[in-house]
């Protein structure tokens, strides 16, 4: 499969989309439970998941450092400085935490995966494949689309997680919030199926989203370095934009 | 390059960590946490409810002990009807008791608190709050007292 090219500007990216879908398709009805190569999704997972762990615990702990910060700021002014807890967590859980982690993600692992399967096709690995009758869908594509659906949400939980410990730093050791406001406020406003439970299942539909577009445009690329480096580029910016779309969406069915 | 028992290895420890994340937010970071054995039903019929919402907080003594479930409008006798669900753990509330909305703060949210009779007997799952007072609506009380005013007293 090569990227489609052809038509306007208008008509190209919507052949690019049911290609995706075709792409997709193929992929899911090629999927079969007794073949599937669950020590290679492992080894995938490690190097989406584990590999982007760097990123993700840095800008947890900072995005949740700098929300504490602004949010507490103006919060005083109103006199309810106490309520920084409810909306660092709100906005953490049901869009900060997934959307976030699902663009760096995109920007850390999805790269990679459009990279390396493109190089593969550059490189005509795959077509060796083929012809040592190893199916490059089931061998090479099911398992990186599996460990990014994987991944995302495990990596959500933990930009979660160290995004709160930046708001306990600042909020509990730098401004001096009681712990069990801090805590307290939390917990009575945040529901455990509606806020978290949501937020999760976003995260693994972005999971499923930007793991599906690294491999598309790694699998459609042109093979030569420039055509890699393009889908490349083309990964994050699609990733990007249906992140945010899909966002939206889903938060406007949620609430 | 890594062996690939290291990766595995790693990649085992990554999962785990997640359900340990998983764990710790559903627990210390959402009401999850505090289940206390479900909920019972009471009913209160109010003739205003204001400005109540679904999940506003019941309250005894200031003590939070259930959520308001729904908000209905009976088509027989136009009253707002209130269900409330109360944590099993208070399960002795007196059948005299009341309920009332108030509002908490001049331009908070409202709840409804509820005020314990002295009647031996319990309230039951299904049971009606039949003491009920409605919640203070600022507009009604402003008119209220601009025409008991008859202009020679502030």
């Amino acid at each position: 499969m090569t990227p489609a090219a052809e038509g306007n500007i208008l008509t190209r990216p919507i052949a690019q989309l049911g290609q995706a879908l075709v792409f997709l398709f193929t992929a899911l009805s090629r999927m079969r439970l007794s073949r599937l190569q669950l020590g290679e999704t492992l080894r995938q997972t490690y190097f989406v998941g584990v590999r982007s762990l760097v990123i993700i615990i840095t800008c947890g702990f900072f995005v949740g450092l700098v929300l504490t910060l602004q949010t507490y700021d103006t919060l005083t002014r109103f006199g309810a400085g106490d309520a920084v807890s409810t909306v660092l967590s709100l906005s953490l859980f049901r869009e900060l935490g997934p959307v976030l982690t699902a663009i760096l993600f995109a920007g850390r692992a999805g790269t990679s995966v459009t990279a390396e399967i493109g190089l593969m096709k550059a490189t005509e690995q795959l077509d060796a494949l083929e012809l040592m009758a190893i199916d490059p869908m089931e061998r090479i594509v099911q398992p990186r689309l599996l460990a990014g659906l994987l991944a995302v949400p495990v990596l959500t939980l933990i930009f979660n997680l160290t995004a709160l410990l930046g708001g306990v730093v600042f909020g509990i050791f730098m401004m001096g919030i009681d712990s069990n406001v801090f805590w307290g406020n939390m917990q009575s406003s945040v529901e455990l199926g509606r806020d978290f439970g949501g937020g999760m299942f976003k995260a693994v539909a972005f999971g499923f989203l930007a793991s599906w577009l690294a491999v598309y445009y790694g699998w459609t690329c042109k093979p030569t370095g420039e055509g890699v480096a393009l889908a490349t580029t083309q990964t994050v910016i699609a990733t990007a934009i249906a992140v945010l779309l899909l966002d939206f969406v889903m938060t406007a069915m949620m609430l | 390059m890594k062996s690939s028992h290291q990766i595995e290895f790693a990649a085992g420890v990554f999962l785990l960590l997640g359900i340990a994340a998983l764990i710790f937010l559903a627990l210390q970071a959402t009401n999850g946490g505090n289940f206390n054995g479900g909920t019972y039903r009471l009913v209160a019929d109010f003739s205003n409810i204001g400005g109540l919402k679904p999940r506003a907080p019941v309250s005894l003594g200031g003590v939070r002990i259930g959520t308001v479930e729904s908000i209905e409008l009976d088509p027989i006798s136009f009253d707002a009807r209130v269900t409330l669900a109360i944590d099993n753990e208070y399960d002795q509330l007196p059948d005299d008791s009341s309920a009332a909305i108030l509002t908490s703060g001049i331009l908070g949210d409202q709840y409804i608190g509820l005020e314990p009779g002295g009647s031996p007997d319990a309230l039951q799952d299904g049971d009606r709050l039949l003491i009920t007072s409605s919640a203070v609506v600022l507009e009604q009380l402003i008119s209220r007292y601009l025409l008991n005013n008859d202009g020679d007293s502030p």
